[in-house]
């Protein structure tokens, strides 16, 4: 049993486009597991299904082993899952502090919320925002900084409900190169932790030196999985990509 | 059974006007997704100019109705869309529907304006002739109605599937990204919609005028009934929309067949809409959380502490020296005006931070006022029993949309209100129909202030308070949740956050808020009655507060100021009565983008002044929060 198990052939249709195609995979704990793929491959939509934003039509999402399919958004989170969103969903009007206080707060559940914050929960913010990176940028309104640091911002946000599984959509676009390769590093502690990583991205270099296992995606199928080596070599995964390179597509 | 026949006729025949005026809502909304809230308004103009145009005017009946649903109309429906509403669809709904609002109250303002009331009668097509259909005697302008809906629906039909044009149209039902691929001319394509839609309006407003009449304010609610219908169809499927309509149709036609004509029950069939609403809206099935950051929301600074507290002792100071001076009719509406400030602080908690729309503001602080007259205890646990009630609606009318989003919410509070209005309020065990509830004035702590002045300066005490309890809660952790749910409710959802729940409870707060407003106002006149509650006159209020700011206590106070002076200075003015209150709705249609508009501009006044008074040393420790937070006043993706 997988920490996350998309199984059954997930299918989800957008009218008359077919966005997942009897697509099934899995990711483990303390694994960072890729999940690649051309433009419009279905990586976010696939991560609308796992996180619950969306309900497919066919197929099963199953969670610490159980299903969780028709469990809610807020749930699925409780239970131990977090996301990053590709288009960014940080509390544009917050400060980047506040958008994690936001985060911790939700955290602590409604009691929570209506006793005044103690000085531990300070500390677990200023710990959260170290701990990606972002310290400098903690008074600043999450609307006025860069997309890269917005992501990070994103990933600190969830890492404050410490979940078993963090869903990264995208998460290094716009971070520079010297910002890529700490942001590796820091997937691999993540996942040293002892949590499940998955993370849809463009840059093949990156996947191919975090990674343990990829998933490729086209056209909503998954065409190839594998360790980085195998899919490199894979034959299908460098005709999608190719061919959708040939017409100027590649992120 | 004959008469069974013959109210399902003349159902059909309602149902068929409604499935007219229904199905232009739909496709403005799916083309464009922008609820036009006053789609209902903008028939009913279009009804007076053609009442204008025949009967005043006297042109042949054909020529009017051809001048009105294919000149008029179209070019009032193209031209909102592309200088009102275009872009709103991809903004916060609440800026949708305060400009909307807006557009709705200035039609009102405006046809009161140009037609003042008189009594008018709008003459039925073919004034005459009809025919006997099973011992039922159909008019002739019933069969046209429905020979009309047919061809509506059979034209719509062939225009949405046949067309280039209209398979845009249905494109951008389902992925407006998707339309964009068609050539490129969303623009064309919502004006043409738009046109559409604003001529069903007008006809289906035409249609109906025969039956209810050339009233300002029932046509005007049409909108609530074409609702009711498209949601049937989820606001996207017209064959659903039509079958709503005639549903909704015979239902009411039932109603006074069948309901007694007196009591409780005479009410049904003006509520039937809203009632019909409710049903559907529970067996609705769940939405989708919203993906994608919601933009555009522009929020005042928070206020410093001292400036808070400075500003609260001013307004008290101020109040206290006006009860000195002022004469009592003078001090009844300076109570006026706090009571409409409180009203509007719950807008700010529910809409300025919360970014939700409740187009039914006064009917809680009627619910509020009921309870506090009924309960006769003039004390504060009897104030704050009010208080409880109106949030205990409150939560009830949220509950049923739990599973929807904002919109519909918005547009549930609407029918709400109405249901209110015509079923409960005039009921002999509430308000009563001759309009006079007593009520005593509060007793705090074994003082009772009877005297006008006193009670005017234990209101404004009030609305201080409210003021810092809504101020504190901004500060504090859960005004941090209100403003993440309204800037990303889908990141909120991921975080672990029950979305639905928090919306109820900041629903319910917000009722209270002004249940506690309409218990203080009761105390205030005296005498109060259903009139003082209509559902109508929160569409202002809500207007107000958006156009003075309604995310900040100041823009509630200025806000509710203005609302108080509005009546008066009608009433000074009441040649141009109708063009005041057309003022106030174009007023918030050009500034409704900006929802804190001039108490946003009033601060970056302030702070121009206090930085000239100041030598240029910069307070290093200036804290984030006091920085303005807006440079540009409109967001150019919601300008373009
Ligand atoms: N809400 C929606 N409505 C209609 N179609 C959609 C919707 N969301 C996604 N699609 C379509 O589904 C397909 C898959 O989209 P998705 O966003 O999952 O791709 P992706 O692999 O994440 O692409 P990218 O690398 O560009 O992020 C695309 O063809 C897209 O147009
Ligand atoms: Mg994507």
């Amino acid at each position: 049993m997988s920490l996350l198990e998309v199984d059954d052939d997930v299918v989800v249709r957008f009218g008359g486009v077919t966005a997942v195609d009897h697509a099934s995979f899995t990711a483990g704990t303390g694994l960072v597991t890729g999940l690649i793929g051309p433009n419009g491959a279905g990586k976010t939509t696939c991560f609308n299904v796992i996180s619950g934003l969306l309900r497919p039509a066919k197929g099963t999402v199953r969670f610490h082993g159980r299903d969780v399919t028709s469990t809610p958004v807020h749930r699925r989170a409780k239970r131990g899952m977090g996301r990053t969103f590709q288009r960014l969903e940080a509390f544009g009007s917050l400060s980047v502090r506040d958008n994690v206080r936001a985060a911790v707060d939700i955290n602590r559940g409604l009691g929570g919320l209506l006793t005044p914050g103690h000085r531990s929960q300070a500390a677990r913010v200023d710990a959260l925002l170290d701990r990606v990176g972002l310290t400098h940028y903690a008074a600043e309104r999450a609307d006025a900084i860069p997309t890269g640091t917005a992501r990070l911002l994103e990933l600190a946000r969830c890492l404050a409900a410490d979940p078993a599984l963090l869903l990264l959509d995208e998460p290094s676009s716009g971070l520079n190169e010297s910002e890529t390769e700490a942001f590796g590093v820091l997937l691999r502690e993540l996942a040293a932790d002892g949590r499940g990583v998955l993370m849809v991205e463009h840059d093949m270099d990156l996947v191919m030196s975090v990674c343990d296992t990829i998933h490729a995606l086209d056209f909503g199928r998954v065409i190839a999985s594998g360790a980085p080596a195998e899919i490199r070599g894979d034959a299908a995964v460098q005709r999608a990509y190719l061919g959708k390179a040939d017409v100027g597509q590649v992120a | 059974m004959d008469s069974v026949v013959s109210f399902t006729i003349l159902g059909l025949f309602t149902g068929a006007a409604y499935a007219i005026a229904a199905s232009g809502l739909v496709l403005t909304y799916t083309t464009t997704r922008v609820f036009n809230i006053a789609h209902g308004a903008l028939g009913m103009v279009m009804a007076f100019i053609f009442w204008d145009f025949s009967q005043r005017q006297g042109l042949p009946t054909w020529l009017a109705l051809v001048l009105v649903l294919g000149v008029v109309a179209p070019a009032t429906g193209w031209a909102i869309q592309r200088f009102v509403t275009r872009g709103l669809g991809e903004g916060p709904v609440s800026v949708t529907l305060v400009v909307t609002v807006g557009l709705l109250v200035g039609c009102i303002g405006l046809a009161t304006q140009v037609w003042p009331p008189e009594s008018r009668t709008p003459l039925p097509l073919f004034n005459g002739s009809g025919v006997e259909l099973s011992n039922t005697y159909v008019t002739a302008h019933q069969l046209i109605t429905v020979l009309l809906a047919g061809m509506v629906a059979l034209l719509l039909y062939l225009l949405l599937t046949r067309t280039r044009i209209g398979t845009a149209m249905r494109a951008s039902v389902d992925n407006p990204e998707l339309l964009k691929l068609f050539g490129g001319k969303p623009d064309r394509v919502a004006g043409l919609a738009w046109a559409i839609g604003t001529s069903l309006a007008a006809l289906g407003g035409i249609l109906l005028t025969p039956v209810v009449g050339l009233s300002y304010y029932d046509l005007t609610l049409l909108v609530i009934n074409a609702y009711a219908a498209a949601m049937l169809g989820r606001l996207r499927s017209l064959p659903l929309t039509l079958v709503g309509a005639m549903g909704l149709g015979i239902l009411q036609s039932y109603a006074v067949a069948y309901l007694p004509s007196d009591g409780l029950l005479s009410g049904i069939r003006s509520a039937m809409p809203a009632l019909f609403l409710f049903a559907v809206i529970v067996l609705m099935p769940q939405a989708q959380l919203r993906v994608g950051q919601v933009k555009g929301i522009v929020s005042a600074p928070l206020p410093s502490r001292t400036r808070q507290l400075g500003a609260d002792v001013a307004l008290v100071a101020l109040v206290a020296l006006l009860t000195a001076w002022l004469p009592g009719s003078s001090l009844l509406l300076v109570g006026m005006a706090a009571t409409y400030a409180m009203v509007m602080l719950s807008l700010v908690l529910l809409t300025g931070y919360g970014g939700h729309v409740s187009l039914a503001q006064f009917t809680f602080a009627g619910i509020g006022a009921l309870v506090y007259a009924k309960l006769g205890e003039p004390t504060l646990s009897g104030l704050l029993l009010s208080a409880l009630v109106a949030a205990a609606v409150g939560a009830v009318v949220a509950i049923p949309v739990l599973r929807l989003t904002g919109l519909y919410l918005a547009l549930s509070t609407l029918a709400f209100g109405l249901l209110m209005d015509k079923m409960i309020f005039q009921a002999e065990f509430a308000f009563g129909t001759n309009n006079s509830l007593d009520a005593e004035r509060l007793t705090i702590l074994g003082t009772s202030f009877s005297s006008l002045g006193g009670y005017v300066l234990v209101m404004t005490f009030f609305l201080v308070l409210m003021a810092f309890a809504v101020l504190a809660l901004r500060r504090g952790a859960l005004g941090r949740l209100l403003i993440a749910m309204r800037d990303s409710p889908a990141a909120c959802g991921t975080l672990g956050l029950d979305t639905r729940w928090f919306r109820v409870g900041l629903f319910a707060l917000s009722a209270g808020m002004a249940g506690i407003a309409g218990g203080l106002f009761a105390g205030l006149r005296g005498t109060i009655g259903a009139s003082d509650f209509q559902v109508l006159a929160s569409l202002p209020l809500l207007l107000l507060a958006v156009v003075f700011g309604v995310t900040s206590v100041t823009g509630a106070v200025l806000g509710g100021t203005g609302l108080m002076l509005l009546p008066v200075l009608q009433s000074t003015n009441p040649s141009l009565a109708g063009l005041i209150f057309g003022l106030v709705g174009f007023g918030a249609v050009a500034l409704g983008r900006d929802p804190n508009c001039l108490a946003n501009r009033l601060f970056t006044l302030g702070r121009a002044l206090r930085a000239q008074v100041r030598t240029p040393v910069r307070r290093p420790s200036e804290s984030y929060q006091d920085r303005p937070e807006v440079t540009e006043e409109v967001p150019a993706h919601v300008a373009s």
